[in-house]
């Protein structure tokens, strides 16, 4: 691979096949834009991998995920704020401090290089936040019309300290459930911006790295037993999940679920049921009870948890798990799966 | 529980302490999702029997209907567009949700604007609405075709399936289904455009009391309270709960719109069969937006999945467990009927909120 330039500019205003060929081109996008936003000591070798080194004895967490949401830009975010509050999010579930994130971009021919531009540097402010790097990556370009635009696949590893056992095997009765705001917003902010979709609404995607937020509580408790994102299929499939794993019943309170007045009014509106759609910055957090106002003020200081609360409680063990959501009006059903993406009514 | 809703609990057990089992037909699948979605049957006396009705748009297509859409759907010129509901309710052998991931031009549309809007920017496509629902969608249709016809907008056409809620009530109440049916909950969405005065019939002639429901738990409690004052006061009327969105003469401007474009006819319900003057048809000056006429449709009459009793179900003959399939054949994944399918349906609602988990 030929030295690196650092501040070299694209010539082309569109990323070309020969972008992905792995030959000049490729080197000039790497240059211009990949380590303009992501350098770093590793990734700056820009060798075949990622070497990290001074590992022995410790945890590792490993994820992966792929990102292919439309539009690329909606309210609040864009694919590469995602793609890495995702993949850090996903480390963060297990524990683990995320330490080093892979990327590979499968790009359309023809795409905008101003638009990979805005994606790349918004990932890059994440990275940033989150205290992460990109190590190693990859970048295809497939020719127009023969997928839609980008799609980013991220991969991540992060250390568990020893001390740190989170898994939903530790879910017990008496545990309290905790989130850290209001729910449905990102599958809404998402749905708003299709072109499909006509109505105007202020609502904005919760997309956000959650890192920190979980360092913060495990460094004041050591009885925090399980967390979970609630990314597609909402809180409402994380906890029917975390119950059937946990053989728990959990009590699950209407009346506590934040949901932000135009949220509500738009699922109304369309027929779909905020409990089930996709959030990107929200932790489901399943604590001790003499640990849960702690853990709960502890959170409430971090900038994207001040309205966190708890919304139920872990009531008894049971086989094949349940989760009993309790009305406002107070009555009880019981939570379950859906089979696949909301559909809004007719009438 | 909050301080409302116990108050009009407590006036319903009251009320209803001196009272046979009153059977309450709920018409609308809004108000089926709502009232399983919040498990009033838990809070309400066990006499209150709350049966679901045939308002559920989806629930009454036709796997006719929905084999002909297919066939639009293989022609590629045709692109169809739809609200969501309509994508997975089962023809005879596939579903438009199957299509579409073959290949089809099938759209989901929130707005039937966009639909229009498409075929103004698409000259070359035929777009095709699936124009379905009662009153509540009708006026929009209507507006989309008088648009149409004024900028002589030629490829673009409905399939049109709608409906009118009355005539079905009316079917209900002069079958053998009336003995069984004491009393209405009507739907505030439909009476919203045609106000109460369509459903004065059910009281005035059939001394049935009725009353047009707003869709929170409170409205629905609240509407079941006035429902068994009049049973009662024997005083039955078409009473409005959902004030604050229905009057009594409607919405003239929808009704004037729905009045320009179509006319009533028969049309054909699932699982309950032809109603007369229940359907709505394009009006002579409007024909060449008919899809079924203009591409020369045929229905193919095929017989609905045998042990589905989707229809007995929405005539509020028998609940969703009564259902063989229910559950095992027939579950939101795999649904037979399209009861199962819509998100208004009521074995959806049962399947989704009332299975006992202990």
């Amino acid at each position: 691979m030929e030295q690196n330039i650092k501040n070299q500019k694209l010539n082309e205003n569109r990323i070309l096949l020969s972008h992905g060929d792995g030959g000049i081109k490729t080197s000039e996008l790497i240059n211009s834009l990949i380590l303009k936003y992501f350098d770093n000591k590793i990734l700056s070798r820009l060798e075949d991998s990622a070497v990290i080194s001074g590992i022995e004895n410790t945890k590792l967490a490993y994820t992966t995920d792929s990102f292919v949401v439309k539009p690329i830009f909606f309210p609040g975010g864009d694919i590469g704020k995602l793609c890495i509050c995702g993949t850090i999010n996903d480390l963060a579930t297990s524990g683990a401090v995320p330490a080093v994130l892979s990327m590979g971009l499968i790009i359309e021919e023809g795409l905008e290089v101003n638009i990979l531009e805005k994606i790349l540097e918004s990932a890059g402010k994440v990275l940033k936040e989150s205290n992460t790097n990109i190590v190693t990556g990859d970048t295809k370009v497939v020719e127009k019309n023969s997928m839609d635009r980008i799609f980013i696949n991220t991969s991540g590893i992060g250390f568990i300290k020893d001390s740190v056992n989170i898994s939903p095997a530790r879910i017990k009765p008496g545990d309290k459930i905790l989130i850290n705001g209001s729910i449905a917003e990102h599958g809404l902010a998402v749905l708003s911006s299709r072109p499909e979709f006509s109505f105007k609404t202020n609502i904005v995607s919760d997309c956000a790295p959650l890192n920190s937020l979980i360092e913060d509580i495990l460094k004041i408790s050591d009885k925090v037993h399980a967390l979970r994102d609630a990314t597609r299929g909402g809180i409402a499939t994380v906890l029917i999940e975390l119950s059937e794993k946990s053989h728990t019943l959990f009590d699950v309170f209407e009346e506590k679920i934040p949901v932000k007045r135009e949220a509500r009014s738009l699922c109304e509106f369309l027929g779909l049921d905020p409990l089930y759609i996709a959030n990107e910055g929200k932790m489901l957090i399943f604590v001790d009870a003499s640990h849960a106002d702690k853990v709960l003020d502890a959170m409430k200081k971090n900038k994207y948890c001040h309205n966190s609360l708890i919304i139920g409680e872990v009531i008894k063990k049971m086989e094949f798990g349940a989760v009993a959501y309790k009305t406002k009006i107070g009555t009880t059903r019981f939570l379950d799966k859906f089979y696949s993406e909301q559909l809004p009514r007719i009438c | 529980m909050n301080d409302k809703i116990s108050n009009i609990i407590n006036k319903i057990y009251k009320i209803s302490a001196a009272l046979p089992q009153i059977n309450i037909m709920e018409v609308c699948g809004t108000h089926t999702m709502a009232i399983v979605k919040n498990c009033l049957r838990q809070i309400l006396p066990s006499k209150i029997n709350l049966i679901s009705g045939p308002g559920c748009p989806v629930c009454v297509t036709s796997n006719s209907d929905i084999d002909n859409i297919i066939e639009l759907s293989e022609e590629r010129k045709n692109y169809i567009f739809s609200f969501g509901d309509m994508l997975k309710v089962p023809g005879s052998k596939t579903s438009l949700y199957e299509k579409r991931s073959e290949g089809a031009n099938i759209k989901l549309c929130y707005s039937p604007a966009d639909a229009l809007d498409f075929a103004v920017n698409n000259p070359e496509i035929n777009v095709i609405f699936i124009a379905i629902g009662f009153e509540t969608t009708a006026p929009l249709t209507a507006v989309l075709i008088k648009r149409a016809f004024q900028n002589n907008i030629g490829n673009f056409f409905i399939y049109n399936i709608h409906k009118l809620v009355p005539p079905a009530i009316q079917f209900l109440l002069d079958s053998e289904s009336k003995n069984n049916i004491h009393a209405f909950l009507c739907p505030g969405h439909v009476c919203a455009v045609t106000g109460s005065i369509p459903f004065d019939f059910i009281a005035r002639n059939y001394r049935k009391p009725c009353v047009i429901s707003g869709f929170s738990p409170e409205d629905i409690l609240e509407s079941i309270y006035m429902i068994l004052k009049q049973i009662v006061m024997d005083k039955p009327s078409a009473e409005i709960q959902y004030k604050w969105v229905v009057k009594e003469k409607g919405n003239q401007y929808a009704l004037k719109c729905i009045n320009e474009v179509f006319e009533t006819g028969r049309s054909y319900w699932r699982g309950i069969g032809v109603i007369e003057n229940s359907g709505l048809i394009l009006k002579n000056e409007f024909k060449n937006f008919d899809a079924k006429k203009w591409f020369k449709i045929k229905d193919k009459n095929i017989p609905e999945p045998k042990l589905c009793i989707c229809g007995d179900i929405m005539q509020g003959k028998k609940k969703p467990f009564e259902c063989l399939l229910f559950g095992k054949k027939c579950t939101p994944d795999k649904p037979v009927g399209p009861c199962m399918v819509s998100s208004e349906g009521t074995c959806a609602a049962y399947f989704k909120y009332e299975i006992n988990k202990t």
